[in-house]
């Protein structure tokens, strides 16, 4: 029998080397640049006055970010209030407990369908429910948005990091006389903690930068976020999207921009928490 | 009626894995303080056997034992036993170490503070005695706070053997516990094992025809999920009764 020629897999194995390496460098690039033209448009007007002062009037000259800062970090946090407890419990329900059960099946699904649902129709739904209902918008309005979006993604890491744990750890656990709620929630968490930690820090960061959901729940105000259950709430999202598209200002459009290469850093940081507590699970599997 | 000195009877044993039947009409008694080896060629059914005597396949959807298997006299099988007092009492090592991701005094503490209500001092106590019982202690005492993921492969089995002992248990089950262990630890364990039978009564599986020789008291061999004969360790070893049992121990197949 003849052999096939091996040119072709030859010539389709380097084109595969070269494209993705291409795309590699691709991502590479990106990245740098949009890194450098936050920080090209961004640094000139990083002060600390910046960084201590609230936002200002539209049109006024002056005044920071620190209010929009203090309104995400508020929004983001009420967010994960709301959403980690019941995410946590449906994630180890899931991979301990439900397993291949009709519900689990049911739920898993669910969790599937919200991951796909767009961010400005959560938002929509959270305006629809909490916005015009109350008669006004609202901070916590905005947290709840996000704790839609982060639910689903938390749900999924937690899952995976569970069952991610081989029965042995499980068996030798209820070998000793412990049961299961107990051996769940001290040696199997312990276990699955730093996956879990790690998928729980990208989702929120991940949602504190979504625009579309606050606009239609905790909109923007240029005062402290002190009214955060009963008045409109800033966000730096917001902040930025207003400051560089809507205003005819200068002087805003660098504000707009520095807040994003605040937000940029400050994201940057929380991924290289994320990835150190994801390195330390790397190496304990070792 | 059971004789006295029998810890486990196990009459009429069956197990299914959903359709799937591995054990057929399994019937075993196993004298208490002694140790008792169970051998046969691979997927005979060994692990299957041993897992019901602290119902531990019951994490598993789909599996489930038919029969009776008195522990002092006492059906396991029967609902309303106390499950969480049965595994106090039953004692397993698997053949994979499985430390708990703390510390080596932790991991032995575990079933300590889970089983009994004793002050800070009493636990250190019971975690020392329970690794000097598995021969660590000496290998160990300078290093209690570091983690027992550690801990080399022989030591770690003998971490889970001290945490099994610090449960109290009366029974300990050993599913293959040197088969990923070398040489030298093999032998430390099998040396601890012999002063363990002072104290519990071992059950363990092994492939290792020289292990079952040397340690144990009386031998099971399975076949296709039945037990094809059981008796005294010597005897199944030089004089065996059946001819399966005599191809098997002679090397013949496995
Ligand atoms: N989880 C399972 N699901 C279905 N069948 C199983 C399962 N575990 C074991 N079996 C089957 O049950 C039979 C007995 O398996 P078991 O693990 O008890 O054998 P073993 O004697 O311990 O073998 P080995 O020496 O390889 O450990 C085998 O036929 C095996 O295929
Ligand atoms: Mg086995």
């Amino acid at each position: 029998m003849k052999t096939r020629s091996t040119f072709f897999r030859k010539t389709k194995d380097s084109l595969m080397r070269a494209f993705s390496g291409f795309a590699t460098s691709m991502a590479l690039v990106l990245m740098a640049w949009v890194i450098f033209t936050i920080v090209r448009e961004g640094h000139s007007s990083i002060s600390a006055e910046l960084f201590l002062n609230a936002s200002k009037p539209f049109g006024e000259v002056g005044g920071g970010i620190a209010n929009a800062l203090l309104g995400t970090v508020m929004i983001t946090a009420g967010a994960a209030a709301l959403a980690l407890p019941p995410a946590l419990a449906a994630g180890i329900w899931l991979a301990e407990f439900g397993k291949d059960s009709l519900l689990a099946r049911a739920a898993r699904f669910t969790v599937n369908v919200m991951m796909g649902v767009p961010s400005v129709i959560v938002g929509l739904f959270a305006y629809g429910v909490l916005v015009t209902t109350t008669g006004h918008f609202s901070g916590f309005a905005g947290s709840f948005a996000l704790a839609i979006l982060m639910f689903p993604v938390v749900v999924r890491t937690t899952e995976d990091q569970f069952s991610g744990i081989g029965d042995a750890l499980r068996e030798s656990l209820l070998a000793l006389g412990a049961s299961r709620a107990r051996s769940t929630l001290t040696v199997i968490w312990r276990a699955a903690r730093s996956g879990v930690v790690t998928g729980v820090l990208l989702a929120v960061a991940r949602v504190s930068g979504e625009t579309a959901p606050l606009l239609f729940t905790a909109l923007f105000a240029d005062t402290w976020p002190t009214s955060y259950f009963s008045g409109p709430t800033p966000s730096a999202p917001v902040l930025i999207t207003s400051y560089t598209m809507d205003s005819p200002f200068e002087s805003m459009h660098r504000i707009g921009w520095s807040a994003a290469l605040a937000m940029a850093v400050i994201l940057l940081a929380v991924n290289i928490t994320a990835r150190y507590f994801g390195a330390k699970r790397a190496a304990k599997r070792k | 009626m059971q004789k006295k000195k029998n810890k486990i009877e196990t009459k009429r044993l069956n197990f299914f894995y959903g359709d799937h039947q591995a054990l057929f009409d399994n019937d075993l008694s196993i004298e208490a303080n002694k140790i008792t080896a169970v051998i046969g060629p691979s997927g005979c059914g060994k692990s299957t056997h041993l897992r019901v005597y602290n119902r531990i396949f019951e994490l598993h959807r789909g599996q489930r034992a038919e029969g009776e298997v008195f522990i002092d006299g006492k059906d396991i099988l029967d609902p309303g036993i106390d499950l969480l007092d049965l595994r106090r009492r039953v004692g397993m090592i698997f053949q994979k170490p499985t430390p708990f991701p703390m510390s080596v005094f932790d991991n032995v503490a575990y079933p300590i503070r889970l089983h009994f209500k004793a002050s800070q001092k009493e636990i250190a106590e019971r975690v020392e005695n329970a690794l000097r019982g598995a021969a660590l202690w000496d290998e160990v005492k300078d290093k209690l706070r570091e983690s027992g993921q550690a801990l080399s492969g022989g030591q770690q089995q003998r971490l889970c053997i001290a945490r099994a002992i610090a449960a109290e248990p009366e029974i300990l089950l050993m599913d293959e516990p040197t088969s990923a262990i070398d040489p030298v630890g093999t032998l430390k364990i099998e040396e601890l094992m012999d002063r363990l039978r002072e104290r519990f009564t071992i059950v363990i599986v092994t492939h290792n025809m020289q292990q079952a020789s040397r340690i144990s008291d009386t031998t099971a061999f399975f076949y296709k999920g039945s037990i094809v004969e059981v008796g005294p360790t010597k005897l199944i070893f030089t004089n065996p009764r059946n001819k399966l049992t005599e191809d098997y121990v002679s090397g013949r197949f496995g």
